[in-house]
């Protein structure tokens, strides 16, 4: 049993899919009760297995293996670091919160509740696979399957013009992963010259290759990670995406599908190809900064909530590649925790904002105003969420922003220095439309708008709660992030940079 | 005087030839003595007992290799057994829906509109020539992949060709067109067999022999005059290039595809690929493999502009069925590929990649047969919007295989395309590996197109609907679908046969 935590974890949500496929599909309340419990129980041993979790050690742990096509050295293989176990306890976490909150969201879709909850099912089994996966190539398959339960969620349930955000997201993340394949065949064919085809991460960590291919295959992981992420100027699907899209089913997008991306970078590219990633360092960081910088700006100007948090997001992806590429621990630890925290942040703000706009029928920014003496308890979910989002000190995305910035700083001074300015745009782009909606008069059309109902609230307290925890003993997690944290830098070859006091005494 | 020595046979090895041929005559004889009211019965029996009989033959000589089964003239070995077995198993799902007699004219030497026609429509007859014309194409395929001598190739060549010329022109509605298909496909193939021919008989100048392995040993010497074997090489290869489709020989593709009754399309566009890939594989793979430098430039350019050609202009198609045919001939680039690598790898890939593609083509074909309004089958593309809501599972199962096509892990597709790239990427020919691809990724988007018009639009009110499938049809269907996901699945199994069985002996 110890070590089928991961395969049995995975299939859980699949076995719920099942449960609901065979519901009748009149009795939607059965469904969706069918699917949160589903999402709770699958929570409840995610969490069981991570108390066995061992930190301190940096190798794979629930390690199971089976051979799956073995011609091609292709494994079943899995196994979790302590950067995985906590994408994996983001995911889990956040499906019945979304199940939750999105109670009546598959109601205007192009197809049955019953279809929108077996989708999101089989995307939970994805998100666990792919963050478990320790061969390349099933990593590319949860990779690339992953894309169609969400394609067809944006475009059978969400709003507007659904149908092409899509499809754009669907060609976009296409592209890229078709990429990183051309990267895959390479690393396939390299380990057949080098002792036996193998898709093992840590057997292909050793491989032999001349520079100029390790930087080709660099590439094709990066440029499909910096789609899915997304970095400038590979962010455009996502706006769009994310307007479109339910609101839970954007927060699973960027809360979840998104860090697929980043982990993806500190999984892939440090380990595999640790001199291309110190060749293209300065370029990524540039690329991070301006992430940073040309988010946030980008989110000041927005009419629409959905579009601005999706703004937000791509300058706190810039935040997190940047802490990736920083190569010290700190920042390491700091981009990993970022997008635990970052998860979490953005499902409030995605949450609240969806409520908003379902009450309200719009989710222009112009349409609201004085929700605070109308909605009083939505009003300061919401404020709550935007303090969040520009990392307050108290609430759980300081301590990752500041990680971040001060283990950039310790390497990259004038990078770390520019990435601070996104912090004063994040007031800017987070404060003025708080007060816009929140505050001053209650303007036409919100005079009747209900407050959160008690679903609601019990599906939005625990985020709350996580946001406020984390913010100030955020320890628990950090013990369990920083050792795998500074396995990845070592492997990478690079080491902390010493202090100027350390240096004296040497 | 010489003695007379009668020619030594091993009629088990070509009983699979034998039986279809010998099938082929009994439908003849049928046709001319049977009454109307049973022949279509007795034709389906006659040919599916045929086949049947034939591929079990297959199997049960799986093991043997022979140069010598018919006076040197084929080699049955591992790869001819495989590439037998393929086309006998598409041959079988194709009857399946050539048993559907609504698509063909009722009597073919009519004119289109004439009074003889509408007497024949009148009088409910049944076209059943068909069958026999079927079975002599398979016996043409059956050989053309084992034969080895430049002389049992053309004659394999003209006998797989000629009953598709016919049966190109065979369509119940939109006679006209099918009939100038038909009139296109036979011009343009003559001209191709007559380049074949005129090839061989530079080959035979050059070397002095007609025989693959005479070549060989003409290659290998490098005795004779270059420029023979060039020319003699361009021209043979042209023949084959035209019957797989590949740019610039692809003219006729969309044309004939489109004009002929969709279940000859669907015959036709599987299985005459895997035996004309299959004696491309035998005639570069053995006669010609040495002089590689000779001929794997120019087949790199073609490969290349075929992959291209094919994704892009397919987008640009609003009928379904052409726009499957400049899949094709995408396909046809990406098995080229296969040839070119011309390694083990790339022989077990190429016979893999065929299996899979011809029976996802064969479902494919076989879905566009069943979406119908009162004049006939539907192919203007937009008339398909809103099929997932008409018929989930039809519309279901078609975008399975357009994702198949589309190379989407957990399919077939998936796996032929990682392992045709990966053998090509082993040779050293990276390009190509790059240029696939970024085809794929182009391809992905026109198979995309067509799952958001099935999902993603309303149905439009024109009489469009999904008829119910007749049990052969349905069986067609089916099977490939769970063929196409199994093989994505668990491709082991196959994968292994191939590769223990796929060996070209000299």
């Amino acid at each position: 049993m110890s070590n089928a935590w991961l395969t049995s974890l995975g299939l859980l949500p699949l076995l719920g899919a099942f449960l609901v496929s065979v519901l009748p599909e009149k009795n939607t309340l059965l469904i969706k009760r069918a699917a949160l419990g589903t999402t709770l129980v699958v929570a409840g041993v995610a969490i069981a297995m991570a108390t066995q979790f061992q930190r301190d050690n940096v190798n794979f742990q629930f390690v199971e293996t089976h051979q799956w096509i073995p011609s091609l050295g292709i494994n079943y293989a899995v196994g979790v670091d302590g950067i995985a176990l906590v994408l994996i306890l983001l995911s889990v976490l956040l499906a019945p919160i979304v199940v939750l909150a999105g109670w009546n969201e598959a109601l205007g879709g192009r197809w049955s509740v019953k279809t929108f909850y077996i989708l999101l099912l089989i995307l939970e089994t994805m998100m666990i696979g792919v963050f478990a996966s320790t061969d390349v190539f099933l990593f590319y398959v949860f990779f690339e399957a992953m894309l169609i339960p969400v394609y067809f969620l944006i475009g059978g349930y969400g709003s507007g013009a659904r149908s092409a955000a899509a499809v754009k997201f669907l060609i976009y993340s296409l592209f890229g992963g078709l990429l990183m394949l051309a990267s895959i065949i390479a690393l396939y064919v390299l380990s057949g010259d080098q002792g036996g085809h193998t898709f093992d991460i840590n057997a292909l960590s050793h491989l032999h290759m001349s520079s100029t291919t390790e930087n080709m295959l660099f590439l094709g992981f990066f440029i499909a990670f910096a789609i899915k992420a997304p970095v400038w100027p590979f962010h455009t699907w996502l706006p769009d995406a994310a307007e479109s899209a339910t609101p839970g089913t954007s927060v699973l997008l960027l809360g979840v599908l998104d860090k697929v991306g980043t982990f993806g970078m500190i999984r892939y590219c440090l380990t595999l190809f640790p001199h291309a990633t110190k060749t293209f360092t300065p370029i990524i960081l540039v690329l991070a900064v301006i992430s940073i910088i040309y988010g946030a700006f980008l989110a000041i100007g927005q009419k629409d909530f959905k579009r601005l948090i999706a703004y937000t997001s791509i300058s706190h992806f810039g935040f997190i590649t940047m802490g990736i590429f920083a190569m010290t621990s700190q920042g390491q630890s700091g981009a990993t925790l970022y997008m635990f925290n970052h998860g979490f942040s953005t499902a409030a703000l995605f949450l609240v904002a969806g409520w908003m706009s379902s009450r309200r029928g719009s989710s222009r920014i112009a349409d609201f105003g004085g929700l605070q003496r109308v909605t009083p308890v939505m009003a300061w979910v919401f404020f709550f969420a935007g303090m969040s989002s520009l990392a307050l000190p108290g609430l759980s995305s300081f301590v990752s922003e500041f990680l971040v910035l001060v283990g950039t700083y310790t390497r990259y001074p004038v990078a770390a220095v520019i990435g601070a300015f996104g912090i004063v745009l994040a007031a800017l782009y987070i404060l003025i439309p708080v007060q816009r909606a929140l505050h001053g008069p209650v303007t036409e059309g919100n005079e009747n708008l209900p407050d959160l109902n008690l679903r609601e609230k019990v599906a939005i307290a625990p985020v709350v709660a996580v946001i406020l925890v984390l913010g100030f003993y955020p320890s628990p997690l950090l013990r369990v992030i920083n050792p795998g944290a500074a396995h990845s830098i070592a492997q990478a070859g690079f080491s902390d940079p010493l202090s100027s006091i350390e240096k004296a005494g040497k | 005087m010489t003695t007379f020595i009668a020619p030594a046979l091993s009629y088990s090895l070509l009983a699979p030839i034998l039986i279809v041929l010998g099938g082929a005559v009994l439908g003849v004889i049928a046709e001319a003595f049977l009454s109307r009211a049973i022949r279509p019965t007795v034709q389906l029996s006659i040919a599916l007992g045929t086949l049947v009989l034939a591929l079990a033959q297959v199997w049960r000589i799986r093991h043997a290799s022979s140069l010598t089964a018919a006076m040197s003239s084929v080699t049955v070995d591992g790869p001819a057994i495989l590439l037998q077995g393929s086309v006998l198993i598409i041959a079988i799902l194709g009857v399946f829906l050539i048993a559907d007699q609504d698509h063909f004219t009722t009597l073919a030497a009519a004119l289109p509109g004439s009074p003889e026609e509408r007497d024949a429509q009148r009088a409910g007859e049944k076209l059943t020539e068909v069958y026999p014309l079927t079975l002599f194409a398979v016996a043409g395929m059956l050989l053309f992949p084992i034969a080895t001598d430049l002389i049992t190739l053309f004659v394999a060549l003209e006998v797989l060709s000629l009953p598709l010329y016919l049966m190109a022109g065979l369509s119940r509605r939109r006679r006209l067109l099918s009939q100038e298909a038909a009139l296109k496909y036979f011009l343009l193939g003559a001209f191709s067999s007559a380049f074949f021919l005129f090839g061989s008989a530079f080959l035979y100048g050059y070397s002095g022999s007609l025989s693959l392995a005479g070549i060989h040993t003409a290659v290998e010497a490098s005795s004779g005059n270059q420029v023979f074997l060039l020319i003699g090489l361009a021209f043979l290869s042209v023949g084959l290039l035209f019957k797989v489709s590949a740019v610039p020989f692809h003219a006729w593709t969309p044309d004939v595809y489109q004009g002929a009754p969709t279940p000859v399309t669907a015959f036709m566009a599987a299985a005459t690929k895997i035996a004309a890939f299959g004696a491309m594989l035998r005639i570069f793979y053995t006669a010609f493999a040495n002089a590689y430098w000779e001929w794997r430039p120019l087949l790199t350019i073609i490969a290349v502009i075929t992959m291209l050609f094919g994704a892009v202009v397919a987008i640009a198609q609003r009928d379904i069925k052409r726009m499957l045919a400049y899949s094709s001939i995408a396909h046809a680039g990406f098995l080229i590929t296969g040839v070119l690598a011309l390694n083990k790898s790339g022989l077990d890939a190429t016979i893999f990649y065929l299996f899979a593609y011809g029976i996802a083509t064969i479902g494919a074909f076989a879905i566009v047969t069943l979406v119908r309004d009162s004049s006939g089958e539907v192919t203007d593309m937009n008339r398909w919007a809103g099929l997932g809501k008409r018929s989930p599972f039809i519309a279901t199962v078609f975008a399975t295989l357009l994702l198949a096509f589309a190379g989407i892990p957990l399919t077939s597709g998936f796996i032929g395309k990682f392992s045709i790239f990966s053998a090509a990427y082993e040779s050293g020919n990276k390009a190509v590996v790059v240029v696939g691809v970024l085809s794929s990724a182009i391809a992905a988007y026109f198979y995309i197109r067509v799952i958001v018009l099935m999902f993603f639009t309303d149905p439009l009110d024109d009489g469009t609907s999904v008829v119910i499938p007749s049990i052969l049809t349905r069986a067609t269907v089916i099977i490939s679908f769970a063929v196409t996901i199994f093989l994505g699945v668990f491709p082991t199994p196959l994968l292994n046969f191939i590769s223990s069985t796929a060996i070209f002996i000299r």
